[in-house]
């Protein structure tokens, strides 16, 4: 399918990692991406800038990425439209009812050591796991 | 204001990340969670890697009393492991099986993916909202 590319994935990693402690370091958050987006329209005025700018910073990245390297980062999306919107509704409403996701529960909380955080990243890794090799039975892979 | 331009950076150095490590692009993600097929590892780098940085950092910062540009650190409370955790968790799993699209990577793409991302992420937006209007059903929610 891809190739192992142990490289470019630490690196990535730890350009999180260093997002998740400026954000901390800086503005005494967490970094966790389900709750920021959320509060873009739930928290209050004074709470909804910073949201929202983390976000675009979000969107930028790869663009960035794009004109630096001259080539367009590789993206790869083959699920179907019916699958793309259940998913889409399951990810958004799974977030807000689980409090996080793999960024909040997955690199922010794992390095609290909460073991809230440990229950849901074994769940959503062991779900997330479960519903790839189903599909697989079904769709005859 | 600092903090409006702090998260600026922030959220750009996340989503390097997640370009650079490949998170944002779904076939990657599902060849990672495709443990039973042809299995690539590398995305346990990138969660390792972010966990290493992050749990240094965050003891470092864990000496201060406040943070640089902020009143206190706003850190989740919660203790106890309840059902909303536990059901949302395997929702949520279930959703990033489907397509391979986590909240991050989802915002991250909307740059890259063209339309099914759009399509995508209003999903998600839905799912966060018909969360929202019905909250009061679900006991324990944060």
């Amino acid at each position: 399918m891809d190739m192992f590319t142990p490289v470019s994935a630490s690196i990535g990693g730890a350009l999180i990692g260093l997002s998740a402690v400026m954000l901390m370091l800086l503005n005494g958050r967490i970094a966790g991406i389900s709750g920021i987006l959320s509060g873009i329209a739930l928290a209050g005025s004074g709470d909804k800038i910073w949201r929202a700018l983390f976000v675009l910073g979000l969107i930028i990245a790869p663009v960035l990425v794009w004109l630096v390297s001259g080539e367009k980062p590789v993206f790869q999306m083959d699920a179907s439209w019916p699958l793309i919107v259940l998913g889409g509704l399951f990810v958004g409403f799974g977030t807000r009812l689980g409090s996080g996701c793999t960024s909040g529960h997955g690199v922010c909380g794992l390095s609290r050591l909460s073991k809230r955080s440990l229950v849901s990243v074994l769940l959503f890794m062991g779900a997330g796991m479960a519903t790839v090799a189903i599909l697989q039975l079904v769709l005859g892979g | 204001m600092k903090k409006n331009l702090t998260a600026l950076m922030a959220g750009l150095v996340f989503g390097l990340g997640l370009t650079v490590s490949q998170m944002v692009n779904p076939d990657k993600v599902l060849s990672f969670l495709d443990i039973f097929g042809s299995w690539d590892p590398s995305l346990a780098f990138v969660m390792g890697s972010a966990l290493a940085v992050t749990a240094v950092g965050y003891f470092v910062v864990g000496k201060r009393e406040t943070p640089l540009f902020a009143e206190k650190f706003e850190i989740p409370g919660k203790r106890e492991i309840d059902a909303p955790l536990a059901i949302g968790a395997v929702l949520f799993g279930i959703g990033w099986g489907l397509v391979g699209l986590c909240p991050g990577p989802a915002i991250s793409a909307l740059s890259l993916g063209g339309l099914k991302v759009i399509g995508f992420f209003a999903a998600m937006a839905g799912g966060m909202a018909i969360f929202q209007f019905t909250k009061r059903y679900w006991a324990g929610e944060s």
